[in-house]
């Protein structure tokens, strides 16, 4: 057996005290007061980088099986590595789609060889994603599923999803909705509005979204199951949200960086990279993600990581494909919008990104204690990047955030103990920093 | 004029490989959003002189010799892209046309390769038609070559707009200040209104939109005119009105109930057109629904100058033309 890593002097997300973390056997063996214990041979010297639990992201498209032009589950896991995620749920809309239970073990598998962060596979809804027949649900999370989601489509008859709702609560099983009313988005491009008229695009509006939030939040009412409401985009649908809760409904909800840092201006010129699904909404839309972030109506954060390749992003604005990458933006995006600017502490900003998720999917819970799993980030808060598609680790380079310089670096990210990615720059500019700072 | 003036608006800075213009030295005519009166009222000047020069017969240039063109157009088109082919003639440019059906795109080849091996073959100007709003912003980005928009999808249609707006400083006596302009029909899906919304206030005119609701795209007004939901008010003291084409998708699409409900509240009709000012002018950019959106006896009638565009048309594509290939609107005079 070798010796335990330690991390040394680190800063505690939720006390800000400098700490050590010893680790052993992919757990948490103490947290203590900094330069308590004898220096061991395997050590990780954090220089003052807050530790906290590693993220999770609830909503990322892996691509595999079949979309591996896209991204594979080990671009994709290392991706989040680097992002700071220990964890993420994977969307079942793939080729084929996660509908049996024989490829949620294959998905696990295959995430398990790539070994850069945990995989939480979630099944589909309906057999195919084809809102006519119901998946095995039991099955499904007796092979792993975690929730159950027809992503990237929405369940168009309320029959089926008032069915899919009663059948998952005995696997106890979160249904994820996609939410968005087909004829009301019609071949629409991007958000209806002032953007989209001045480029002669087809808009889609917010009520696509917001009419089949209020359709499942009754459904949700009538029979007692678990909603889960994905990236959530408008203020109606936020309103929505707010008043199931306030019923005592078992509903939650995300939403995504780019719904609270760009509006549908960010199309400008017809830029594809501006081009999701929920689109850019309004200003007035921005708000009020941000206002639901706060009163923490939303329950956490996601990226919808949804990688495309360059030759699909590359052409006329209506044939390139909705989605942007996102695994490796999230967490400087959040502390840049978010922290920077005053709505959230970076402590609350971090708990939309880790206890916040974990309790939407009911994931076993990481906390800087004794016996937790240690399934940990080092973050450097303050430390400056450019963004630079080129440098992903995700095989998506589709982000409407190159060249922004954003604040906030993951440092390293150890999942069950082990070290799965390390920023050796982002160290030595913190560490830099710092000097320049002391002196 | 410069490139980034004259095309509606530069790249966005930061957009990863859409950023850069593939030659930033090119003139693109994009749209004529975001382009200056001056700029404007320069290619129109042109123009005149060449509808001079076109209507004294025989007139040839050689101006653009040792120029090639390519007429890309992806959607079908009769007097545009006859009036392309003929202003490029008239200059003495080579050029080239091809349509969608037997070239390579019916092969699956996409947009972009199809045009790279078009720029490829020392193409220097690329006059595109798509039904994809974009779609000439998209090839500017990527290719070595100027490109002029001969309509793109619901988004412009600039050389149209040029050339209505040849046609109403005719009639009007070269004051545009003051005047107000009534476009009837489908906003929502005309490339042809957007243009002559941003060139009409580029120069000082009003412009109101008119028509049912449900073909009045979301926040029009932003565009910079006023929306007239009663065609008797829109009409009423106008200096000019535009008819725009009603397509019968738009009832399949459930927008519109019927074409005899449009005729009746939306129609052209002589008594309507009475409504305007004695001095004003019917237009409209054709192909003409007769007895649809526009009366047979106001397309024919004393106030219409239709027929009349058409033949501006070619002037305007002459003036672009020119302006593209040497960055002077008069270089072919």
């Amino acid at each position: 057996m070798s010796a335990p890593l330690v991390i040394r002097d680190a800063r505690h997300w939720k006390t800000g005290e400098r700490v050590d973390v010893a680790i052993e056997n992919g757990a948490i063996l103490s947290v203590t007061p900094s330069a308590e214990l004898t220096s061991g041979p395997n050590e990780l010297d954090a220089r003052g980088a807050i530790v906290a639990p590693g993220l999770v992201d609830l909503h990322v498209h892996l691509r595999e099986p079949g979309q591996s032009a896209k991204e594979t589950i080990e671009t994709g896991t290392r991706a989040a590595a680097a992002g700071g995620f220990t964890a993420v749920a994977c969307m079942p809309n793939t080729d084929p789609v996660l509908d049996s239970p024989a490829w949620i073990e294959w998905v696990l598998n295959r995430a398990r060889e790539a070994r850069h962060c945990r995989v939480h596979p979630i099944g589909a809804v309906t057999m195919g994603q084809k809102g006519e027949t119901l998946a095995p649900a039991l099955a499904l999370r007796n092979a792993g599923a975690v929730a159950l989601s027809d992503d990237g489509r929405p369940i168009e008859s309320g029959a089926l999803m008032r069915h899919a709702l009663e059948y998952a609560k005995l696997p106890g099983l979160p249904i994820v909705c996609h939410e968005e009313d087909l004829t009301l988005r019609a071949d629409g491009q991007m958000n209806e509005g002032f953007t989209a008229t001045r480029l002669g695009l087809r808009g889609i509006p917010s009520a696509a979204e917001s009419v089949m939030v209020r359709r499942d939040v009754e459904l949700a009412a009538l029979t007692g199951g678990r909603v889960h409401f994905a990236h959530l985009s408008c203020a109606e649908s936020l309103e929505a949200l707010r008043d199931a809760k306030r019923r005592g409904l078992a509903v939650t909800g995300e939403t995504c960086p780019h719904y609270w840092v760009l509006t549908d201006e960010a199309v400008a010129d017809y830029d594809s990279h501006a081009k999701m699904n929920p689109p850019l909404r309004s200003e007035r839309d921005r708000d009020a993600v941000l206002a639901a972030i706060t009163d923490g109506t939303l329950d956490c954060l996601v990226t919808d990581h949804a990688p495309h390749t360059f030759e699909e992003k590359r052409q006329p604005f209506d044939l390139a494909p909705f989605g942007i990458a996102g695994l490796e933006t999230a967490l400087a995006l959040t502390i840049t919008t978010l922290v920077q600017p005053g709505h959230l502490t970076l402590e609350r900003a971090l708990e939309l990104w880790t206890d916040g998720p974990r309790r939407v999917f009911n994931l076993p819970k990481v906390e800087l204690a004794p016996g937790s799993p240690a399934d940990l980030v080092l973050i450097d808060p303050d430390s400056t990047w450019t963004v630079d598609p080129e440098g992903f680790f995700s095989k998506g380079r589709n982000t409407p955030f190159a060249g922004w310089t954003l604040t906030g670096r993951v440092v390293a990210t150890l999942c069950g103990g082990i070290v799965r990615h390390r920023d050796a720059s982002a160290h030595s500019a913190a560490a830099r920093e710092r000097t320049g700072a002391a002196r | 004029m410069d490139r980034a003036t004259v095309s509606a608006r530069p790249a966005p800075a930061g957009a990863g490989f859409f950023a850069a213009s593939a030659s930033p030295g090119r003139r693109h005519l994009l749209g004529l959003e975001g382009v200056s009166r001056a700029q404007i009222l320069e290619l129109l000047d042109a123009a005149a002189l060449y509808r001079e020069r076109l209507q004294s017969g025989g007139w040839q240039s050689d101006a653009l010799r040792g120029v090639a063109a390519c007429n890309a157009f992806f959607e079908d088109s009769t007097r545009t892209r006859i009036s392309f082919e003929l202003a490029e003639q008239r200059l003495g440019a080579m050029h080239v046309t091809f349509g969608v059906a037997g070239t390579s795109v019916s092969k699956g080849e996409t947009l972009l390769d199809t045009l790279k091996t078009v720029n490829s073959m020392q193409v220097e100007i690329i006059i595109v038609r798509h039904r994809s709003a974009g779609v000439p912003h998209f090839l500017a980005q990527h290719l070595d070559a100027s490109v002029v928009n001969a309509g793109d999808g619901a988004h412009e249609h600039p050389t149209q707009g040029l050339l209505d707006l040849m046609t109403l400083r005719d009639a009007w006596d070269h004051r545009f200040e003051d005047r107000r302009i009534a476009i009837i029909g489908d906003i929502a899906h005309s490339r042809v209104a957007r243009s002559a919304i941003f060139g009409l206030n580029a120069v000082g005119a009003n412009v109101v939109v008119c028509g049912p609701r449900t073909l009045v795209p979301e926040e029009v007004e932003s565009l910079g005119c006023t929306h007239v939901p009663r065609i008797e008010d829109a009409l009423a003291d106008a200096d000019a009105a535009m008819g725009l084409r009603i397509q019968r998708e738009r009832m399949e699409d459930g927008l519109l109930p019927s074409m005899a409900e449009y005729t009746r509240n939306w129609g052209l009709t002589v008594e309507r057109v009475r409504l305007m000012k004695e001095e004003a002018v019917v237009i409209h950019p054709g192909p003409m629904n007769r007895g649809v959106e526009i009366m047979p006896d106001v397309a024919d009638g004393g106030r219409s100058v239709i027929f009349y565009q058409t033949a501006n048309g070619l002037a305007v594509r002459c003036a672009v033309l020119a302006w593209c290939a040497t960055g002077d609107a008069r270089a072919a005079l």
